[in-house]
């Protein structure tokens, strides 16, 4: 029977002593933590408490805003992403993201798939077929959309869209799917749909999803980390947090005294 | 329970305070319709002033009474109008369009409607259109051919008469291909000619030999235009004017006759629709006052197609680095208030720099490098098509970098970071998703653009607009394209006749309806440019907006 286990890595995303400021605004307060492969974590935490920025700087997206400043570290698979010699590009190649509010590009459904192979030059006709495809069935979509693929993306529904950013974070094979609240527009039903595409795709991908919604982060992830204003305050199996948290204001968010 | 007070109200009644502020709403909306108001009023009577110009009228033969003796007056009323003499008493003037300017030197009479004795429409009144001196009206009295004199009236005149109109146009035709084509070519030859002996790159028996052979050509050329013309004069419509006098039409000026007095209702529309299609279509005769505007209308849209194509372009690219690369600081901002300041420099400053550094400075270098055999007569040394192009573009240059970046921060930010995230880098996505989805906005200002160079006039005058150009900048004698060449544009064309013009009067129709095609020229170039951008809306459709 293969098994992954020995492949996956505990320590596959390290983030050691991090801190982030926006100008003067410190976001991120001294976090470290061990993100394992091929494994949901959850990132919850009141608004504002920093998840989104944390998340968002496992692909250097936060770089793009003026004025931002880090201290310490985050290496995926040992490599620190602040190593000069790695490209912001190939990162992002390696690492998917899918936002909270869907926002396919105004092309085709099979053109917003490929768009990461169309930017990394690839053009081959069957190998492009082959991604959409796989990507699409990965993502749950495939069997609605399979007849229409060349019509415009804006047709979908709010869940298919959502699921069609999904295909189209994996369709280069990242091995990183960072998700941030990507459930926050959509309806229950739709939901539930992106919640078992998610327990699919762990087995391939190492998935950091930001959620507000605690059923959502008992219900698909392996490992949760509260974060408190900035700070990490509790981390560690998804089992343990919710059922035994040892963290006063962890206790106090998750069963909803405060927001 | 109301508590305590003394009146009982309900609940939501308005109250004055929140009334408050309902005044300004009707100020606002009174503004809005003043606005309309005025703009459909000025549209209203362009178009109204500008339709009536070719509705055919009515001829009225009057006998009107002047210093004691009785004249006899054939035209059409174009205007009325009251006039207080020295004695304070009111006069009724007429103003009459009699034509036959060969006869009387003016084609307008003022007449006083007490002077009138009697009036009356004969039908058998005539409108003769004809190459020079407009149009005459007169009663038909007969047809001159070689083959002999038919009377009016007798069997044969209108046959006779549309052979004869065939005939002229006809020669016309063979006489333009002659002059213009032919003579043309042999006179452009021989200027080549005379600079390749200047410098020397002909051997000198060789370039006499040739100059003989192309002067026997022209000579040819020229004794058969002359024989065509002899041809024409050989067949004539002789008619009397309303005072009795003839006027003799040679079938090769003859362009067309109109019964006014007969036609009927859907006679007079064709009459119109022949009016404006010849309106359109001809060149300008007689001071630009007779025969149509079609050089002014092709200039009009061919520098108005080349100025978009130039100034598109160069505003995106500039919009593009001002909003997505260079870092929004101090620099940058002084940048985009110099841009805007740009739009606010009166049009004639940049007639002036078009003038300068595109004609003159630019124009000359490229005649010392590329034209250096035809100098000291300047090619691009000189005002033309392209150098105003070129200057409209800078002077819409701002529409398009203002509207470009509106557009590019319209986009939302999602779908930026979305394409980062892909592994797209900067320029990646702004080319492939960010511009797309910005197409639309950014046509709009070429829209506004359009409209804008359309209409412009004054920094015209100083690059490449001529009152008559001799020739089109597009047409077939080779290289096909000449932008170096002079062109004529509509709102020039409005200027020059309604304030240049040697007989205002007669001009003051042509005025309207030249400011109605240019209205519909302007409109016609955004419907275009507006069905594109909703084309390309459609097909790159953004969701959040
Ligand atoms: N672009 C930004 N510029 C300045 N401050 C920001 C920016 N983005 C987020 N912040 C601030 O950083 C803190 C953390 O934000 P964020 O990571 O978005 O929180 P969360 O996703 O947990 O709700 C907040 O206080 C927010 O105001
Ligand atoms: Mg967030």
């Amino acid at each position: 029977m293969p098994v992954n286990l020995p492949l996956s890595r505990p320590d596959f995303i390290e983030v050691e002593n991090f801190s982030f400021h926006y100008g003067e605004k410190r976001a991120i307060f001294d976090i470290s933590m061990k993100i394992p492969e091929n494994q949901v974590t959850a990132l919850i935490g009141p608004s504002g408490c920093g998840k989104s920025t944390l998340l968002r700087n496992i692909n250097r997206m936060n770089d793009l805003i003026e004025g931002v400043r880090h201290e310490g570290d985050i290496r995926i698979g040992g490599t620190s992403l602040y190593d000069p010699s790695v490209e912001v590009i190939s990162l992002r190649k390696r690492v998917g993201m899918v936002f909270q509010k869907y926002n396919p590009f105004a092309k085709s459904i099979y053109e917003n798939v490929i768009f990461s192979l169309r930017v990394a030059g690839r053009s081959k006709r069957s190998l492009l077929d082959e991604t959409v495809e796989r990507a699409l069935k990965s993502a749950a979509l495939w069997d609605e959309v399979k007849d229409r693929l060349h019509d415009s993306a804006f047709g979908l529904s709010g869940g298919q869209q959502q699921r069609l950013c999904i295909a189209r974070a994996i369709a280069n094979q990242p091995e990183i799917l960072l998700m941030d609240e990507p459930c926050a527009a959509l309806d229950p039903l739709a939901t539930l749909k992106i919640e078992e595409l998610i327990t699919r795709l762990k087995s391939q991908y190492t998935i950091v999803i930001v959620t507000h919604n605690m059923e959502q982060a008992t219900r698909c992830s392996d490992r949760t980390a509260f974060l408190y204003m900035g700070k990490l305050a509790e981390y560690g199996e998804t089992v343990q947090i919710f059922e035994n948290p040892s963290n006063p204001e962890t206790e106090a968010y998750i069963t909803g005294r405060f927001s | 329970m109301q508590s305590g007070s003394p009146k009982t109200k309900t609940p939501f009644a308005t109250t004055g305070r929140s009334r408050k502020g309902e005044p300004w709403i009707w100020l606002t909306a009174a503004g809005l319709a003043l606005g309309v108001a005025m703009a459909l009023g000025l549209f209203l009577l362009i178009l109204f002033k500008g339709a009536a110009s070719f509705w055919p009228g009515r001829i009225d033969l009057m006998e009107v009474s002047i210093d004691g003796k009785t004249e006899l007056i054939a035209g059409y009323v174009t205007q009325e109008t009251e006039r207080r003499d020295g004695a304070r008493k009111v006069h009724e003037e007429i103003q009459v369009f009699r034509g036959n300017k060969d006869l009387n030197g003016e084609a307008f009479k003022y007449i006083d409607r007490a002077n009138i004795l009697k009036s009356t429409r004969p039908e058998s009144i005539l409108l003769v259109e004809r190459l020079e001196f407009g149009p005459a009206i007169v009663n038909g009295v007969a047809v001159e051919t070689p083959q002999g004199r038919i009377e009016v009236g007798k069997h044969g005149f209108s046959d006779a008469l549309k052979t004869m109109l065939q005939q002229g146009a006809d020669s016309r035709v063979r006489l333009l291909k002659i002059e213009r084509k032919k003579i043309g070519a042999i006179s452009r030859e021989l200027e080549a000619l005379g600079r390749a002996k200047r410098s020397q790159s002909v051997a000198s028996n060789i370039a006499a030999d040739r100059r003989k052979v192309l002067q026997r050509d022209f000579d040819r050329l020229q004794a058969e235009a002359a024989e065509i013309r002899a041809e024409t004069a050989k067949s004539k419509f002789v008619g009397v004017a309303a005072d009795g006098r003839e006027i003799v039409v040679q079938s090769g000026s003859l362009l067309g006759f109109f019964e006014s007095n007969r036609a009927g209702f859907f006679g007079r529309v064709g009459e119109m629709r022949h009016r404006i299609w010849k309106f359109l279509k001809d060149d300008p005769r007689e001071a630009n006052t007779e025969g149509g505007v079609f050089p002014a209308i092709f200039g009009t849209v061919i520098m108005t197609l080349v100025m978009s194509l130039f100034v598109t372009p160069f505003g995106v690219i500039a919009a593009i680095y001002l909003r997505e690369y260079a870092s929004q600081g101090l620099f940058v901002r002084i940048v985009r208030i110099c841009v805007n300041n740009l739009a606010g420099v009166p049009s004639i400053v940049f007639g002036v720099f078009g003038l300068a550094f595109f004609v003159y400075f630019v124009g000359g270098y490229v005649d010392q490098t590329l034209f250096s055999d035809k100098l000291p007569t300047p090619t691009y040394g000189t005002p033309g098509i392209f150098w105003a192009s070129l200057t409209l573009a800078l002077l819409t240059l701002p529409v398009v970098i203002v509207a470009t970046e509106e557009a590019l921060s319209a986009v939302p930010r999602g779908v930026r970071e979305a394409a980062l995230a892909c592994g797209a880098s900067k320029w990646q996505a702004i080319q492939r998703i960010v511009l797309p989805a910005s197409l639309p906005g950014i046509l709009t200002g070429v829209i506004l653009a359009m409209a804008r160079g359309a209409g412009e006039v004054a920094p015209l005058m100083l690059v490449g607009v001529v009152k008559l150009a001799p020739s089109l900048p597009i047409d077939d004698i080779a290289p096909y394209i000449h932008p170096e060449r002079k062109f004529m544009h509509l709102g020039f064309h409005i200027y020059d006749l309604g304030f240049q013009s040697p007989d205002a009067e007669a001009a003051k129709p042509i005025v309207y309806a030249t400011a109605l095609l240019l209205i519909v020229v302007v409109v016609t170039l955004n419907l275009t440019a507006i069905l594109i951008r909703n084309r390309l809306k459609k097909r790159f459709a953004v969701s959040s907006f």
